[in-house]
């Protein structure tokens, strides 16, 4: 018998496996595919303090093992999602979720996450200092050490529940940054969102994403996503949420010899609605090929 | 769910006929749509479905990219992977007794379904169908086939009435408008129709289908709708043009 579980922050996770946000939404057009309580947790739908309808259409691109978004955290805002969205949740979902949030001022994150902060479903709040598909926000504060240490240590002097900065892989230094949002009082960090890219339409000349620009993420991504938080990982002591690109059982467990404590699943998500399930379903088979007993004990594995 | 290409084979220039075999209960209503995995591709690529029955569907699609270039390429016996029943598809039973039902190009397919289901449930449809020109016409003998009064419209006047579906519209047209087709279409349809409800379908370039991803949003009137879930098929009434 194999042991699935994990502890993050002292949360104890039947398994490591988290649908990322962005690509679960609050969960419900996966209810209808399977029951989604066989998950870890998972990250639900970035938030804001206000309602955003996100950027004009095409939001969305395809791209060699990928794919581009541009969605631009399209949300209702944090008090529609605490007066609908969390109740609705709860009819299908009883595990402790992971609260995903954006802003485009410190004050903003630091009211949004204090908000869902006081909801009991709310295990993990997730700050997600990294969306590259918002000007004037989100990224900015995710590319340089000082800013992020500044959202971090706002956030966490308003919160109680554990605090995880969500990192962009669009910088010189991740490392910089990661050990800065450990000085401010991060308690673990989630990597990596995604790669800036774009497409061009060949019959237009036009890039295709009505923003120009957007976030690429599926499997073209993964050997990126392994190799920063391997980088992470070596140099801090908080625990990470890795992701970038897993679509397997076997990437899972890549990521966790890497140094993730938990494992976040986008893309895949949205090509196979049962991405989550089979992963959870295959992990214990591919242990066993592997010898590995426990989850838990392979976390950083890959380090000397 | 996995289907057997039964048939795939040009029925227009660039337009082919694809027939699958497999598990359709989860389609129930004329206008969804199914989200097709193309070997090699990453996303799926949404297609109307034209007709189905219980042992499996009809789906015509267009070659417009290299994912649908592909698909063409493949051939009777190879196994494609679907979603299927997608979106919220047409309603029947609020039309009033003479809809008038019009298409353009390969937003038609879906309305053969639908024009089916409007006799079924006792209707008498009208149908207008809109090309470009005489040689891309598909699916005509189908409907006319179907024993209903189709009119045809040609932008170069090649077949039928010379110009676009419109035009084969009355003036102070009151009759319920179910419509699929190019978004400047939809629009001008909607326009000229002196009906104040109707059933119009959107296209949107998507990720996931079925309401997780956010990537097919677009403004309503009752504020942010997702084309693939809340969708395709819209209101007059919430439409903003």
């Amino acid at each position: 018998m194999v042991n699935l579980s994990v502890n993050l922050c002292g949360l104890t996770l039947d398994n490591p496996v988290i649908p990322a946000s962005g690509c679960f939404g609050y969960g419900k057009e996966f209810a209808e595919y399977y029951d989604i309580n066989i998950l870890g947790s998972f990250s639900f739908k970035g938030t804001t303090r206000q309602q955003r309808f996100g950027n004009p259409t095409p939001r969305i691109a395809e791209a060699p093992a990928g794919m581009l978004n541009a969605v631009g955290l399209q949300n209702p805002g944090v008090e529609h999602v605490i007066s609908h969205e969390l109740p609705e949740m709860k009819r299908y979902f009883h595990k402790p979720v992971i609260a995903n949030v954006s802003g485009f001022s410190v004050d903003e994150y630091v009211e949004t996450c204090a908000m869902l902060d006081a909801e009991e479903q709310v295990g993990i709040i997730e700050v997600n200092i990294s969306c590259p598909n918002v000007h004037g926000g989100g990224m900015a504060f995710g590319t340089s050490p000082d800013s992020a240490a500044a959202v971090t240590k706002a956030v966490k002097a308003a919160v109680k529940k554990p605090v995880f900065i969500k990192l962009s892989p669009n910088v010189t230094d991740i490392v910089s940054i990661a050990r800065a949002c450990e000085e401010a009082g991060a308690d673990g960090l989630s990597l990596i969102n995604t790669l800036l890219g774009m497409r061009v339409d060949l019959k237009t000349h036009k890039p295709i994403l009505a923003n120009g620009m957007g976030g690429l993420s599926g499997p073209a991504v993964l050997p990126v996503a392994l190799r920063m938080v391997y980088q992470v990982y070596k140099a801090v002591k908080i625990p990470l949420m890795g992701m970038g690109g897993v679509s397997c059982a076997r990437d899972v467990i890549e990521m966790m010899l890497c140094g993730a404590a938990a494992v976040q699943v986008g893309a895949a998500n949205l090509v196979h609605p049962c991405a989550c399930k089979e992963i959870i379903e295959q992990l214990p088979v591919e242990m066993e090929k592997l010898g590995i007993r426990s989850l838990q004990e392979i976390i950083g594995g890959a380090h000397a | 769910m996995q289907y057997q290409i039964v048939e795939n084979s040009p029925i227009a220039p660039g337009v082919f006929l694809l027939d699958l075999a497999g598990d359709t209960s989860a389609v129930k209503a004329p206008g969804q749509f199914a989200q097709l995995q193309i070997p090699g591709f990453y996303l799926r690529r949404p297609i109307s479905i034209c007709d189905w029955d219980e042992s499996g569907m009809t789906l015509i699609y267009k070659a417009v990219g290299q994912g649908t270039e592909a698909l063409s390429r493949m051939q009777p016996g190879d196994t494609l992977d679907a979603l299927n029943g997608l979106g919220n598809g047409y309603d029947v039973t609020r039309c009033g007794n003479h809809p008038l039902v019009i298409g353009g190009g390969v937003g038609i397919p879906p309305l053969y379904a639908l024009t089916k289901a409007l006799i079924a449930a006792g209707r008498e449809p009208a149908v207008i169908l809109g090309f470009n020109k005489a040689e891309e016409i598909f699916l005509l003998e189908e409907f006319e086939d179907l024993g209903v009064p189709v009119s045809v419209t040609t932008a170069d006047g090649s077949f039928g009435q010379k110009g676009f579906v419109t035009d084969a519209m009355k003036e102070k047209d009151e009759r319920y408008v179910f419509a699929c087709g190019p978004l400047p279409m939809l629009k001008a349809v909607c326009k000229k129709s002196a009906c104040p409800t109707g059933q119009y379908s959107l296209e949107e370039r998507m990720a996931c289908g079925f309401g997780a991803c956010m990537g097919c949003t677009i403004q309503t009137k009752n504020g942010p709708k997702r084309v693939c879930k809340d969708g395709p098929v819209f209101r007059k009434e919430e439409l903003t043009w």
